[in-house]
């Protein structure tokens, strides 16, 4: 903290964006000077930092006018939702408006402004001001005409409000060669913001440039910001650094097949695609099942259509299939339909910027922006892509743009020079052949994953979007009828086929019976043969058994007869 | 700071058309101030005695007084009445044209 005080401490203005540009606000305690042609907006901005102040950093402030009453300024920024009376009663602010009639006013001899310090002092002190404007201290010098002593009384002025220690801003108006009338940077060299209204092809863009701020790091870029009913908000544009946060996390493109397309899980949370194709493609409808995938997984999204108004979208994917109102009434869904002539581009971004700031969704689509190059040239529209897909992705927003590519141009880059940007790229294209037209897509880049490298068809029917595998054979690439052609000739082929088949097969079913009968009469021969061995081969066993029995016989009768006869000669006898 | 003269309704009788009310805004006693404090008493009492009042405020001591008249520059003398209101800011030294100021004399032609 003491090492934050010892550079320079800053006070917030509260005015979005520009308490980023400066790096957390104005220089605390020190004048600032904002300067800018009539009508650029310097009183507001003043005004601004004096309500916000009081409402938001508790920090009371004094607004000391020279050009209009209290009450016109009241007036003026009551449609901003500030109301100057309450604040003033609640001793929140003090607005004091001096008036100065060169009419009234005689000048003799010597005077200094200790009247309108006194004033100013009292005024301080009554709310305990820290933050103070003086909007347009130069009217001092169309009511006096002693301009050395009003140089004088004005270098004194600034140094008793640093003095003071209140956070001033001085504003002036805009001067031929300088950048105030009265050259009043002179006096103020702290800090010095420059306002500006610039008219380019009948559109308007207020621009902002902190010309110095000594003792800070600023941007130094012309900043756009917009005036509407919530106030000033300043772009904070291109973050200087490419540090966002980064998800791995897969969101689905509503359409399966194209979900396949990107190893089955789809985009990246975050990332920018690109959908870019001819007239006629399709491209709105991809952003439409985006949309509904998105509202469909109870996440938000905000459709900003630059071409078709809400209705006809919603008209015109009802026939595809897909019911965008039911989004719309579960306040998921949001379109943001205008005309890209309607602001400049910067204006276009900003609304975004809040529209999304406001509405939180988790997925936009821009849809074309082609249109957009009709309001700036390309390498405006590049750099406002740019800053848009920075932020975006700083807060985690996945963005969906469309664009058409001109058909007579065959160009893989887009018109808008973008594709280098974007993280995926799809390409819808057409496919003229035999007399027909029909859609192939393919995804030029995927960064990060492994994408199909195939070009699939693209079929939009009834029930919506659908990727057919376009038919690769040694004709080349088939789609449309041609493709169903093929696939009918396959699908004959293939019954031919099984009738082929199957009388092949009948074929080697009777073979096999020949066969198998085959081998039946074999082995009744074998068995015939083995039988009539078996035979001879159980006689000769027989005939050995007899004789071996006949011999047995024969010797037992032997031996009877001796016993009958003593002497041995009893087998004589028997013969 | 001897002309804290009250200022008109407490002389009722001398409140008429011609009668001057004069503001005289200073801070503090700088020789501006003072000047201007004496220039303004020599002046009224030349040209104006006996129907005029002056009325001097010293925003130091009063700083919530200067936002009504419009006070900025010091010193400064309004004059109120009669109309119209008229400021003369500076120390007064140039008498004629405080006098045409307060259109107590014509601009010279």
């Amino acid at each position: 903290m003491a090492q934050l005080n010892k550079s320079l401490s800053k006070t917030p203005t509260g005015i979005v964006g520009l308490d980023e540009i400066t790096g957390g606000g104005l220089p605390t305690g020190r004048p600032t000077l904002i300067c800018g042609a009539a009508g650029c907006g310097k009183t507001l901005f003043s005004l601004e930092f004096i309500v916000k102040g009081a409402l938001d950093y508790d920090e009371p402030g004094v607004f000391m006018a020279f050009e209009e009453k209290a009450e016109e300024l009241a007036i003026n920024v009551a449609s901003l939702g500030f109301d100057l009376e309450a604040l003033q009663k609640d001793k929140k602010i003090k607005v004091d408006y001096v008036h100065i009639e060169r009419s009234e006013i005689e000048e003799t001899g010597e005077y200094d402004l200790d009247g309108l310090f006194i004033r100013l002092g009292y005024a301080i002190d009554s709310v305990k001001a820290k933050r103070v404007v003086l909007d347009t201290i130069e009217n001092l010098f169309s009511g006096l005409a002693n301009e050395a002593i009003l140089r004088a009384e004005l270098r004194r002025l600034f140094h008793w409000l640093k003095e003071k220690g209140v956070t001033a801003i001085i504003t002036g108006e805009k001067g031929e060669g300088f950048l105030t009338r009265q050259g009043l940077e002179e006096y103020v060299s702290d800090c010095v913001i420059l306002l500006d209204h610039r008219v380019i092809n009948q559109i308007s863009t207020r621009i902002l440039r902190i010309i110095k701020y000594r003792g800070s790091v600023h941007g130094t870029n012309e900043y756009p910001f917009l005036i509407d009913e919530e106030g000033i908000s300043v772009l904070p544009i291109t973050a200087l650094k490419l540090q966002h946060p980064v998800s791995s996390e897969r969101v689905s493109s509503g359409v399966p097949s194209l979900d396949q397309m990107l190893e089955g899980k789809g985009f990246f949370r975050g990332s920018s695609i690109l959908v870019s194709g001819t007239a006629g493609t399709g491209k709105t409808s991809i952003a439409a099942y985006f949309a509904s995938e998105t509202c469909k997984r109870k996440e938000r999204c905000i459709y900003f259509a630059f071409e078709e108004s809400p209705q006809q979208i919603i008209r015109n994917m009802r026939s595809i299939g897909i019911d965008l109102q039911q989004h719309i009434d579960n306040g998921y869904l949001a379109f943001n339909a205008s005309r890209p002539t309607l602001n400049g581009l910067e204006m276009h971004l900003l609304t975004i910027h809040k529209a999304v700031r406001q509405f939180k969704p988790s997925s936009i689509i821009l849809d074309p922006i082609t249109n957009l190059i009709t309001i700036g040239s390309v390498s405006e529209v590049k750099g406002m892509l740019i800053r848009l897909i920075d932020f975006l992705q700083a807060e985690q927003i996945t963005v969906m743009f469309t664009a058409l590519t001109l058909n007579t141009v065959v160009n893989e880059q887009t018109d808008e020079g973008v594709s280098s940007l974007v993280d995926a790229w799809l390409l819808v294209r057409d496919i003229e052949n035999n007399g027909e037209r029909n859609r192939g897509m393919y995804i030029m880049k995927s960064r990060g994953m492994r994408h199909s490298n195939q070009v699939r068809e693209f079929v939009i029917s009834d029930e919506g979007l659908s990727l057919v595998d376009v038919y690769l054979g040694p004709e080349g690439v088939l789609t449309g009828s041609a493709r169903e052609a093929q696939q009918l000739m396959e699908e004959t082929g293939i019954v031919l086929r099984t009738h082929a088949v199957t009388r092949k097969d009948r074929e080697i079913e009777r073979k096999r019976n020949v066969l198998q009968s085959k081998i039946e009469s074999l082995r009744a021969e074998f068995e015939s043969v083995s039988d009539e061995l078996n035979k001879s081969y159980v006689e000769e066993e027989l005939r050995k058994e007899v004789m071996h029995k006949n011999r047995e016989e024969l010797i037992k009768k032997r031996h009877n007869g001796n016993s009958n006869e003593p002497g041995g000669d009893e087998p004589r006898d028997t013969k | 700071m001897e002309t804290a003269t009250s200022p008109g309704e407490t002389n009722p009788e001398i409140l008429n058309e011609d009668k001057y009310e004069l503001r005289l805004y200073v801070a503090g006693k700088t020789t501006k101030s003072v000047a201007a404090i004496n220039n303004l008493n020599k002046l009224c009492e030349e040209h104006l005695k006996g129907k005029y009042v002056i009325e001097v405020i010293d925003l130091l001591v009063q700083p919530q007084l200067a936002e009504g008249d419009q006070i900025f520059a010091i010193p400064t003398l309004v004059k109120k009445v009669p109309e119209p209101i008229r400021k003369i800011i500076g120390d007064l030294s140039n008498e004629e044209k405080v006098l045409v100021g307060l259109n107590i004399r014509p601009a010279k032609q």
